[in-house]
């Protein structure tokens, strides 16, 4: 449902910007070695992987740019971009309306841009030979606040009477942000009794050595430890899809796969050191999303990404411009 | 002593008892302590063990000459190693004055009221107060309202902060460890406060002084959470030029390879630990010998 939003949304900016005219100000690849100066990125650290590898690459076409990029989580991120202590805000999920607020009451117009695809996966134990798949109700049923499934067995009869553990990200993470959002319908509404870590390393740990677990954290982290973990397919609207590369990009892996994003300051689009790295970010995160464990966008949604930069269309596609309006008048 | 022989003989024979038992329950405790001594010596053998096994691979010049990167054999410590050493430094630059400064005002100069007492007793709590509280400091006040932003010299200004009450305790005790009868000698003959002070106390405190300043270094050089907590970079492909530059240090770096999917990360983590251990071990031996040429004298 949300990948069908996103698209929406992508081909309403895409006609939108059905004539780019943006050769003044885009600087060609010869103009990237003159460049100077600073960029400054903070921010999630589910879409860290992929920014330190665009600064890696820019740095060797830009030497003279010096590129940082923190890792503070979503929230974090979000609100030194409305300090304006950063100028560009790595976010694992779109921003928030009081987030939005903050930044444009601060005066900070912000682009949105998406620059990968990355999948929700559910794990269980090597050892698990019961799971075959689980619905969003069963998830739902065992995430909830007032969950009641302490045993296999109370989400499905003929699954082991064996106490269930829940293993998930921390509450500052986007991945949790985006879960909970849509297997319990609310943003950080989650049963509290799982173990949680801020460390995708420790959840993999912890699943793959007990036998009655189930866990959920980024896609990245299962095809790394695909050798020790198990991902659980989910019953989505396409029917039961397991999370693949391939799956994730056509979309059938759903609802559990999300965009993740870039924030720029629109003020700080007047410097063209972060004009030739947000052209060079877009450009190359198909690429580098691959290399990464994450999966590429679509070329035409980079493309509309780009318009939006070369015209500084500001505003999020997932906040209705009346909604930040009324926010900030109040 | 007169006692009869079969009583005699009773009584040597209780003792011995005794004697075997209590030299038993000798023995027993010194198994124990050399039992707790070797777990304690072994887990850390185990750990360096581990960490060495891993890491040893990875560290060669290379390591040590690159700035981080996405591919674990490009990947190395060059931003990380040169932000410790400066935050490092610049923290000696600012602490080690202020703290023996401080010091000396307790130790010789300030008078013995109740608010010398307070002072004393806050800075002896400060030294306990959790890092991550003094990040919040510094965030607050040098990050914000400053407005060092993130630079090195921000970090450092934090990290004196957290190893100020150290430095202060430590140079204390050094001072008072200077006998009174040195300082009343050179009263005796004339001297005023501040040459005594110079001439007299100071040389003499200076090993125990420094000692207590490196180790308290060699904490800021671990501490992350402060680091974190001001806004310290993650990836910095550059190394500070001056003091208003951005930096990583070496524990942020450890973490964020440690924290990576890839088992590679994990072993250039094990690289960077060894890193980060032979700055400490430096800076340790630094410490001691100090303290072997101070007290040769």
């Amino acid at each position: 449902m949300r990948k069908m939003i996103l698209l929406a949304f992508m081909t309403t900016f895409l006609v939108a910007c059905g004539e780019p005219n943006v050769d003044n100000t885009m600087p060609g690849v010869d103009g990237r070695v003159s460049l100077s100066g600073k960029v400054q990125l903070d921010g999630s650290s589910t879409v860290f992987p992929i920014s330190e590898a665009v600064a890696e690459d820019f740095g060797a076409v830009a030497p003279k740019v010096r590129v940082t990029v923190g890792v503070s989580g979503t929230g974090g991120g979000f609100k030194k971009f409305a300090n304006q202590e950063i100028d560009i805000s790595d976010a694992s999920r779109p921003i928030k309306a009081s987030e939005a607020a903050k930044a444009v009451a601060a005066g900070v117009g912000f682009i949105e841009l998406p620059v990968a695809y990355d999948g929700i996966s559910l794990v269980v134990s090597l050892e698990n030979d019961w799971v075959d798949y689980l619905t969003v109700a069963e998830l739902n049923q065992i995430w909830q606040p007032d969950s009641t499934v302490t045993t296999w067995k109370d989400v499905r009869l003929e699954w082991p009477a064996e106490t269930i553990r829940l293993y998930g990200p921390g509450t500052d993470s986007g991945t949790f942000d985006y879960f909970t959002g849509v297997v319990n319908g609310k943003e950080q509404a989650s049963r509290g009794d799982f173990t949680a870590s801020e460390d995708d390393n420790v959840l993999v740990q912890g699943i793959s050595g007990d036998k009655y677990s189930l866990g959920y954290f980024g896609f990245a982290y299962y095809i790394e430890n695909a050798d020790k973990l198990r991902a659980v397919p989910i019953l989505g609207p396409d029917g039961i899809v397991a999370p693949t590369v391939a799956t994730i990009n056509n979309g059938t892996y759903a609802p559990l796969s999300r965009p993740i994003f870039i924030y720029v300051n629109k003020s700080a689009l007047d410097r063209p050191e972060v004009v030739g790295f947000v052209d060079y970010y877009l450009e190359n995160a198909g690429k580098l999303a691959g290399e990464v464990g994450y999966i590429a966008l679509p070329a035409s949604v980079y493309q509309a990404a780009k318009d939006r930069v070369a015209k500084k269309i500001t505003g999020s596609a997932y906040l209705p411009d009346s909604t930040l309006s009324k926010l900030v008048g109040q | 002593m007169k006692t009869s022989p079969s009583s005699n003989g009773e009584s040597l024979g209780h003792r011995s008892a005794s004697l075997r038992r209590r030299h038993l329950i000798a023995a027993l405790f010194k198994a124990l302590c050399i039992g707790f001594t070797l777990f304690a010596v072994s887990v850390l053998g185990l750990l360096i063990a581990q960490v060495g096994a891993d890491g040893l691979p990875w560290l060669d010049t290379q390591f040590l000459n690159n700035f981080p990167s996405r591919f674990p054999e490009k990947a190395g410590i060059k931003s990380a190693l040169y932000g410790t050493l400066w935050v490092v430094s610049l923290t000696a630059l600012i602490a080690l004055p202020m703290g023996v400064l401080a010091a000396i005002y307790l130790e010789d100069y300030a008078p013995a009221s109740r608010l010398t007492r307070v002072i004393e007793i806050n800075i002896a709590n400060l030294a306990g107060v959790p890092s991550i509280v003094y990040g919040i400091l510094g965030l607050a006040i040098f990050v914000r309202f400053f407005g060092l932003e993130r630079s090195v010299l921000a970090g450092a200004m934090t990290m004196s902060l957290l190893i100020l009450p150290v430095i202060i305790i430590s140079s204390k005790e050094a001072i008072r460890a200077v006998p009174s009868s040195i300082r009343l000698a050179a009263y005796a003959v004339g001297a005023t406060q501040w040459q005594v002070v110079r001439s007299h106390v100071l040389p003499a405190a200076i090993p125990g002084i420094l000692t207590g300043v490196i180790l308290a270094l060699s904490r800021a050089i671990g501490e992350t959470a402060p680091l974190i907590m001001i806004g310290a970079l993650t990836y910095v492909a550059f190394t500070p030029e001056g003091p208003m530059d951005e930096f990583t240090a070496l524990p942020i770096q450890i973490f964020n390879w440690a924290s990576r999917p890839q088992a590679e990360f994990h072993e250039l983590a094990a690289a960077g630990i060894i890193v980060l251990l032979v700055v400490l071990l430096t800076m340790n031996a630094l410490a001691v010998f100090i303290r072997y040429k101070g007290t040769q004298k």
